[in-house]
């Protein structure tokens, strides 16, 4: 029997639990606890004059009632600004509880507690908060003219301003050489806002322990290790008194990766305060209000190419819209600037974005984290240029591919995680092959004509991007086998569903050449692992997947050295195969790693027959060595990290056809095909349900998905019902292809794959509307009712 | 998401209901589907004192299929009505509706006399009992009245039903034959509520020319939109309609608004093509019932 499982379509193993309703999600622990509900500011820009909560005491079940003067110590400072940087001069972060100023609809004011949630809303429609509204500042334009202002102390609303700047080949700026080139092309594009959205909302549950003097804390996190940290920071309690265990957690895609939260700091701080059980569960309109959204820029672009559409120069300026606050930095934008350069070689290039304020929800990552308004960018221009020329979409692209043998290819910026933005492999010419063959790109001309013939619109877009994947600084992994042969692995990144449970086992499994059914993962919980990052940037598999690989290398070695002595044989002759140590091509030489787990923890006290053979009286142990060598450890366990030099960068193709319905302006995507390219596959299976999703979502933000702030700063459809996530009946089947380029960077040549779906879709689709209409889009997403008045301006 | 406090009631007959929802007045709230009312709670937009739940009423779940129409009982679900083939067969527009209403798991447990309560402009349902003549059957403690939709939906969210009185059923007339019925539909995603939608209603004389040609619009106005368009159709067989001219008359009878998903418009200008294709689907109709 083998137990080489890296590579294969195993079955996800979290699935029956999940899909038969036992995964424990946050709302379902803690049925006993108090809870929390908050009362949000309906305004979008206002000063608090007064809150008054007399009425709310009425309410029977009413625990307690607490205001921004309430909190002390680092709990009354702004939350933290997570990710610094020096072109972020105006960071701001909001206060735990709004403190004086309100900047944007569900900002949180009072915080609650009741003896359940019903009785928490009931105080909360009693209080009373007095305002003075200010003038808000709704849409990127109007902030970025800075007539009025989010934060007074931000002139012109602007939290940062970033220019980054490669020159070309001839050391030629990117304004000089457009200037210079044969062609040019100027215009600007606009993509919405949207949000992540995932089924389950945040939610904190905490516990404290007077007795021990020590938290418990649930939450519904992207890192569990970080909250842990912020919240023994901002409780000024001991780490090692406070554990975070981030349970089941139905999705994040980036907006739980933001910590601490408001709730996740007050939670814990009332239930410690008042030593009860607290809990606070999020519902769908307070994450639409109070959580954070993404997407929203606009862009303006000059490009310069020649006859055969090679770009010579790209300028392009970015307005970025921050919402209230900066709490993840400037990464979004960033993002944008570095990854819009896709699989292409630009000539000179000069990115400069402006990060500006609005009174509205804040803006952090959410997959895909600002690359497809980058790809957007990118792949508008490159097909505005084949317009321009008269030339195949294609082969415009194909003009400007970083080639194979160029690998690895600088582009001179700096990426996300401040090392220089280095593709490590990747085979473009090949990707973009498979998608042709594929979608049938070379044949579409006459099906179009076809089509044509039977008055029905069709068109075709395709789309590339490179995304950098597994960024640091590291993550962990230990790895336990125990005396009964089970494998014990954990790693300190949480899991929102993405089958971590499967994929590392499948490492682990494969490592060690046990079963797969020995090996249990566990994810997020601070008991088990206290040094870990996060799991966001498509990093779980490459970061994670990597650590538990070299901690198992690192067992089995042991394992090897302890399994050779009782053989009497050399650890080098010795192979691991179905969970026993053998010497190779002589299976009956052979020892259970059970049995080998047992002889590695010498023992005074038996309590089983296994564990008899450990003990002091039972073998032939040497009389003149210590029973645990000198640089060995009792157990046989590992624990190792993997620390990237910098990411490893992933790429993808995808290509759709779209029909337009000439009446209604209804859009139907006929076929959607992906070819995808994140090294060696752990799990295809698993890799192509990402991508489904990622798709799914990107179906969503391009002809579904926008946050409808009024002029007020209301958001107008914070509900599922105005709010139109995709269902399943509108997400095409999805054909995908793999390309397998491997990593040099990291032991298992792997890349990440998490959020690749989603990052190109709009640009496809808006590529596909046009060729069906013969319609510029420039604008996504695009609803009927926005194709209609397109076709009415034409 | 939480509702306010109200007091439950679960009466077991009919009478019982309609004393406590009298004693109730303005403050009574029916439950049935629990569909549209319990989103409502759960937001916080409706503040009943009491909510009256009929679910445990005998003799409300009715749906009655005769040559006369379909009558159809308060707690008759969706699906149900959906699935019955006595009322497909008496009225073929409602099953034609009932597929374009949410989805599955909110038909099976919503219920169609609900939906006309709740009167929301841009749900099938009332259009269907709009476009055809039916009506409401209203009971009180003073007795039952019969409110024709033409009376019964007086604005968005608005009905003729009075505090006290409880909606015990209503009727969905059959059209004469040689008619066709026909509802299309344009919404944002699956399932949605429609952007616009039209059903259409079509009756054919002996020499199998338009005679009668009605459509009730949804999403267009405060209450569904019913408009006779026999005068542009017919007399005439409907391969030789000038159907651009019936997509324009339809078109001047609307009054759209525009919000987040579409512009006035667009509704318009989908009014007058969802018109158009529910009326000739309509027409085939009615020739497949003469063939």
């Amino acid at each position: 029997m083998t137990t080489r499982l890296f590579g294969e379509p195993v079955q996800r193993r979290e699935d029956p639990r999940l899909i038969t309703g036992r995964g424990r999600y946050l709302d379902d622990l803690g049925a006993g606890a108090l809870a929390a509900a908050f009362v949000r500011s309906p305004h979008a820009h206002a000063r608090i004059l007064d809150v008054d909560v007399s009425d709310a005491l009425d309410v029977d079940g009413l625990v307690a009632i607490y205001t921004w003067e309430d909190l002390p110590g680092a709990l009354a400072e702004p939350l933290p600004l997570l990710i610094p940087h020096p072109a972020l001069t105006h960071g701001r972060t909001a206060y735990p509880l709004a403190r004086e100023i309100v900047r944007h609809v569900g900002e949180p004011v009072v915080m609650v507690v009741a003896r359940d949630r019903y009785l928490a809303e009931d105080a909360c429609a009693l209080i009373r908060v007095g305002y003075e509204v200010l003038k808000p500042v709704v849409g990127l334009e109007e902030a970025a003219g800075g007539a009025h202002l989010v934060h007074d102390d931000v002139p012109g609303n602007i939290g940062a301003h970033l220019v980054q700047e490669v020159p070309g080949p001839g050391g030629e700026t990117a304004r000089e050489a457009v200037d210079a080139a044969p062609h040019r092309l100027e215009f600007r594009l606009d993509v919405e806002r949207s949000a992540c959205t995932p089924l389950e909302g945040k939610g904190v549950y905490a516990r404290w322990d007077a007795d021990d003097a020590s938290l418990r804390v649930y939450s519904s996190t992207q890192t569990s290790t970080s909250v842990r940290m912020a919240i023994a920071a901002k409780l000024g309690l001991p780490l090692p008194k406070v554990e975070v265990v981030a349970p089941d957690v139905g999705g994040g895609f980036g907006v739980k990766i933001v910590h601490p939260w408001p709730e996740e700091i007050l939670v814990p701080w009332a239930a410690r305060l008042l030593n009860r059980e607290l809990k606070w569960t999020e519902d769908r309109r307070e994450h639409f209000v109070s959580s954070s959204h993404e997407r929203g820029q606009v862009q303006h672009v000059r490009v310069g190419f020649d006859d055969d559409g090679r770009l010579l120069g790209l300028e392009v300026e970015i307005l970025h819209d921050h919402g209230a606050y900066t709490p993840y930095g400037i990464i979004v934008p960033i993002i944008t600037s570095t990854q819009l350069l896709g699989p292409y070689k630009v000539g000179a290039y000069r990115v400069e974005f402006s990060s500006v304020y609005t009174n509205t929800v804040q803006v952090t990552p959410y997959r895909g984290a600002g690359r497809p308004q980058g790809v957007f960018c990118m792949e508008r221009t490159m097909d505005k240029i084949a317009a321009y020329l008269g030339r195949d979409r294609t082969e415009v692209r194909a003009a400007n591919f970083v080639q194979p043998d160029e690998f690895p290819y600088d582009q001179g910026l700096t990426f996300q995680d401040g090392r220089p933005l280095i593709y490590d492999s990747g085979d473009y010419p090949e990707a973009l092959r498979m998608l042709k063959e594929l979608i049938g790109w070379d044949s579409f001309p006459e099906e179009k004509a076809r089509a044509a013939a039977e008055g029905r619109r069709i068109g075709i877009g395709v789309g590339c991007y490179v995304e950098g994947t597994g960024v640091g600084p590291y993550e962990g992994g230990h790895v336990q086998i125990t005396s009964d042969g089970r494998v014990h692995v954990s790693t300190g990144l949480t899991s929102q569903g993405q089958g971590h449970e499967t994929v590392f086992a499948q490492i682990a499994a494969t490592e060690l050449g046990v079963p797969i059914e020995r090996v249990s993962v566990v994810t997020g919980d601070t008991r088990r692992f206290g040094y870990a990052v996060g799991t966001f940037a498509s990093r779980a598999a490459v970061m994670s997947g990597n650590a538990i690989a070299l901690a198992c290398r690192k067992v089995r070695e042991k394992a090897l050295r302890i399994a050779a002595e009782a053989l009497e044989a050399d650890p080098r002759d010795l192979e691991i195969t179905d969970g026993m140590v053998h010497v190779a091509g002589a299976p009956s030489a052979s020892i259970p790693l059970a049995t080998v787990a047992v002889l590695s923890n010498p023992l005074r006290y038996a309590f089983d027959e296994e564990a008899k053979r450990a003990t002091q009286f039972a073998g032939p142990a040497s009389d003149d060595r210590p029973p645990v060598a000198e640089g060995e450890e009792p157990g046989l366990e590992g624990r190792d990290y993997y620390s990237p030099v910098r990411s490893t960068f992933a790429a993808g193709m995808h290509a759709a056809i779209v029909e337009t319905d000439p009446d209604t302006a209804e859009i139907r995507i006929l076929r959607y095909a992906v070819v995808h390219d994140c090294g060696r596959l752990i799990n295809p299976m698993i890799v192509e349900g990402q991508i489904h999703g990622g798709v799914a979502q990107g179906v969503g933000g391009a002809l579904y998905e926008k946050m409808v702030y009024d002029e007020h700063g209301q958001l107008l459809n914070a509900s599922f019902m105005d709010f139109l996530m995709p269902y399943a009946t509108e997400i095409p089947r999805i054909e995908t292809a793999h390309l397998e380029t491997p990593s040099p960077l990291n032991p298992l040549g792997i890349k990440g794959a998490g959020e690749a779906g989603v990052i190109p879709v709009s640009a496809v689709l808006a590529a596909a509307i046009e060729d069906a209409e013969g319609i510029p889009i420039d604008r996504m997403p695009i609803s009927p009712s926005d194709l209609h008045t397109l076709r009415r301006s034409r | 998401m939480k509702p306010p406090p109200f007091d439950y009631h679960r009466p077991a007959t009919l009478g019982e209901a309609l004393d406590v929802l009298a004693e109730a007045g303005p403050g009574g709230k029916v439950l049935a589907g629990g569909q549209s009312l319990i989103p409502l709670l759960n937001m916080r937009l409706a503040a009943p004192a009491r909510v009256v739940d009929v679910n445990r009423v005998p003799g409300l779940d009715g749906i009655e299929a005769g040559p006369s129409g379909v009558r159809v009982g308060a707690l008759a679900r969706h699906a149900a009505v959906e699935r019955s083939p006595g009322a497909a067969a008496a009225q073929p527009l409602l099953r034609q509706a009932l597929r374009l209403v949410a989805h599955p798991v909110i038909r099976n447990r919503g219920t169609v006399v609900g939906s006309l309560v709740h009167a929301d402009p841009a749900a099938e349902m009332p259009a269907v009992l709009a476009l055809l003549g039916g009506a409401v059957r209203l009971a009180s403690l003073d007795g039952e009245r019969e409110v024709p939709a033409a009376e019964f939906f007086t604005g968005p969210m608005e009905s003729a039903a009075r505090p006290g009185e409880l909606a015990v059923s209503a009727f969905f007339p059959a059209l004469p034959a040689r008619s066709g019925t026909a509802f299309h539909e344009v919404a944002r995603r699956h399932g949605d509520y429609a952007v616009a939608g039209v059903a259409a209603a079509v009756t054919l004389d002996d020499d199998l020319r338009i005679s009668a040609a009605r459509v009730a619009c949804v999403s267009v106005g405060p209450v569904p939109v019913v408009a006779d368009v026999t005068a542009v159709c017919g007399p005439r067989p409907a391969a030789s309609v000038a159907w651009d001219a019936v997509a324009a008359a339809v078109r001047d009878l609307v009054e759209p608004e525009g919000d987040i998903h579409a512009t006035a418009d667009y509704r318009r200008h989908l009014t007058g093509v969802l018109a158009v294709r529910a009326l000739r689907d309509a027409a085939s109709a009615a020739h497949g019932e003469e063939s």
